[in-house]
């Protein structure tokens, strides 16, 4: 499979800040690419310069071959791309923007009214956009930026504000776009939305990558500790150390005993034997593992 | 659709939604239109009361004055006077052999000046030409002269509400579309920078003949009687061309300025003095020389004169080009500074 992006050593700075700071990734064709970081993390910079709205300071982009920089009109109706901020015509219904928008890729009015109802909008088709709320917003930036067939779909932040069945909706919706051999590169700061989408994963601070991979390899090479929760009550902090093995950590907030321990297996069987199982939860390591782990610092969204 | 027509429809559609432009582009000139109509129209046909004493060569022979003049025939000199000092008629006049007399009030001054322009033009004529036939025809001038505010008006004020709108449109365009990203998200799409240039400028002409049909409507209605000469509708290439060149002046506004609020501050900065430089609301004949030779550097100048000379003025259609070609030079000009001042991005 050949590369669809390849980026190298990308560098931008804003005065004394370093948004981008030394960026190398490739992108395979049909692959599913998350950027995840926090805020001021570098993202939306990077996503920019592959986009061609900005010209980096140093490094090289290619996509499909191309280089974004200068405007490349070639490369143009290959990639769609819903920019972090939501930017429309004024005073246009939902469907007069998106027909306008098609109009633009010579993409007919027809295909467009599809779009809309792909993302589930055909009944705000006649409201004009700054009267629909940040979801629905959202949802019409991601239909503009589908709607002539990209092979190539870039999406900033795709899920910011969108209500839960929203937001399972559009991975469905990004799900079957990259099961038809696109390639889709998104940021996130959602841990779970990169999990759960991503073939691979960017883990991105302070302007550089810190870690790359697909996520269940993140996470299992991390060699984190399991957490088990009870309730607070249902077994005493010095029984539950007992229980689990001086390897284990115990913590109790008032309202869960939790239990870190790198090897889970006996303790769960400990915990059955005593008919303790009620209401347990089990979380393995995640994302927020990792960024803890390659940070020092709490994953904040 | 193809690109460039849907663009200039969704420019269009967003114009047509916004009241506040709409206001601001049609209504609001319409009202200046009206107000100027309303009360010079009336200052201008409201007879002036005047006696005359004995015959009165500039008055017995000229006709149609009955439009401006109210004119009483009286024998007695004083007692004429002591009639005008009281207030029932403007002013007195005689005729002693070559010497005219005209004996005004100071009370009613607007009036008095009226019927001592009308003297000063009338025997002024006599004299130059010296031949009874010419006061004829100088009579109908003045009566002429009763109509002129509206025929002087309504093409300055065609040209500053044109002027106006496509200084706004373009300027509040590129700074909203630059603030909502609408342009960064245009700059994505395979489509060219001239489409949407084009567009605009074909949204923006498409808003001014809109102008120019209601203005020239609302004028022409009896109660402001403007006459329209006989090529009025060569007005139309230079309401094209002054769109062009205020478009421009508009993009320049847009292309330095951050938020629509200093988009409008700077094209108000612009185009208002420039109006009153340009001689749009008074002409510039009693301004001082010097005003009447700087203002010949503003392009609003030039496009008051190309549409007097064929909305009211019934100059041929070849007058207009000169002005039309100085117009879309300055338009020629202010465009390349646009497109250097040009910014997609905020940053
Ligand atoms: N136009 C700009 N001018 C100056 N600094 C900028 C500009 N754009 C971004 N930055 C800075 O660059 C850094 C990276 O910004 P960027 O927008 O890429 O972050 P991000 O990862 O997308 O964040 P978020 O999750 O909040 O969207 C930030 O520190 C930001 O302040
Ligand atoms: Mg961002």
């Amino acid at each position: 499979m050949g590369q669809t992006i390849i980026v190298q050593d990308l560098r931008k700075r804003y005065g004394d800040v370093h948004a981008v700071d030394g960026v190398s990734f490739s992108v395979e064709q049909g692959e599913f690419f998350g950027i995840l970081g926090p805020n001021g993390a570098g993202k939306t910079t990077t996503l920019e310069i592959i986009e061609g709205l900005r010209q980096a300071d140093a490094g090289t982009v290619e996509v499909l071959g191309m280089s974004p920089w200068p405007r490349n009109p070639r490369l143009l109706p290959k990639i769609g791309v819903q920019l972090q901020a939501s930017s429309f015509f004024e005073r246009l219904t939902a469907r007069e923007q998106i027909r306008t928008f098609a109009s633009l890729y010579g993409i007919p009015a027809r295909k467009a009214d599809e779009m809309l109802t792909v993302v589930g909008l055909e009944d705000k088709a006649g409201t004009q956009s700054e009267k629909l709320s940040g979801g629905q917003a959202q949802r019409l930036s991601i239909a503009c930026a589908l709607v002539h067939d990209p092979e190539v779909l870039f999406l900033d932040e795709p899920s910011a504000s969108l209500d839960p069945q929203a937001r399972r909706n559009l991975w469905d919706l990004l799900r079957s776009i990259n099961s038809t051999g696109r390639t889709v590169v998104l940021t996130t700061h959602y841990l779970d939305e990169a999990e759960s989408l991503c073939d691979r994963v960017a883990i991105m601070d302070h302007g550089k990558i810190l870690e790359l991979g697909p996520p269940a390899a993140l996470v299992r090479g991390l060699d984190s500790a399991t957490h088990i929760s009870l309730a607070t009550g249902v077994v005493a902090v010095a029984a539950a150390q007992e229980l689990a093995g001086p390897d284990a950590t115990v913590t109790d907030d008032g309202v869960s005993l939790t239990i870190a321990t790198r090897t889970p297996a006996p303790v769960l069987a400990e915990l059955a034997e005593r008919n303790l199982l009620t209401g347990i939860q089990v979380r393995g390591a995640t994302l927020e593992d990792v960024f803890l782990h390659l940070t020092g610092r709490e994953y904040r969204a | 659709m193809s690109p460039f027509r849907s663009l200039s429809r969704a420019m269009l559609l967003g114009f047509v939604r916004d009241k506040t432009s709409v206001f601001f582009t049609i209504l609001f000139p319409l009202m200046f239109l009206v107000l100027f109509g309303a009360l010079l129209t009336n200052q201008g046909v409201s007879k002036s009361k005047i006696i005359q004493v004995g015959p009165v060569a500039v008055l017995d022979q000229s006709q149609g004055l009955g439009e401006i003049l109210d004119i009483t025939r009286r024998n007695d000199l004083a007692a004429a006077q002591e009639e005008v000092r009281q207030g029932d008629f403007v002013a007195v006049v005689r005729q002693e052999g070559d010497r005219y007399q005209l004996f005004y009030t100071a009370a009613d001054q607007v009036r008095a000046g009226t019927v001592r322009g009308v003297f000063g033009q009338l025997i002024g004529q006599a004299n130059a030409a010296g031949v009874p036939q010419r006061f004829t025809l100088e009579a109908e001038q003045v009566e002429d002269k009763s109509l002129k505010v509206i025929q002087y008006v309504t093409p300055g004020l065609l040209s500053w509400a044109i002027s106006m709108g496509a200084t706004f449109g373009a300027a509040m365009t590129l700074v909203t579309w630059r603030q909502k990203k609408t342009l960064r998200r245009l700059r994505l799409a395979p489509v060219r920078t001239t489409t949407v240039v084009s567009a605009r400028v074909g949204a923006s002409v498409a808003i001014a003949l809109v102008q120019t049909a209601i203005f020239l409507g609302v004028a022409s209605l009896p109660m402001f009687g403007l006459r329209l000469s006989d090529y009025w509708w060569m007005c139309i290439p230079m309401v094209i061309a002054g769109t062009l060149v205020f478009m421009a002046i508009g993009m320049v506004a847009g292309g330095v300025a951050k938020t629509s609020e200093a988009a409008a501050g700077i094209a108000n900065l612009i185009v208002l003095p420039m109006a009153f430089l340009s001689g749009t609301f008074f002409p510039l004949d009693a301004a001082p020389a010097w005003v009447r030779t700087v203002s010949n550097i503003f392009p609003m100048k030039h496009l008051n004169e190309g549409m007097l000379d064929v909305m009211v003025r019934g100059q041929g259609p070849a007058s207009i080009l000169p002005e039309l070609g100085i117009i879309l030079g300055f338009g020629l000009v202010i465009g390349l500074i646009a497109v250097l001042l040009f910014r997609w991005d905020d940053v």
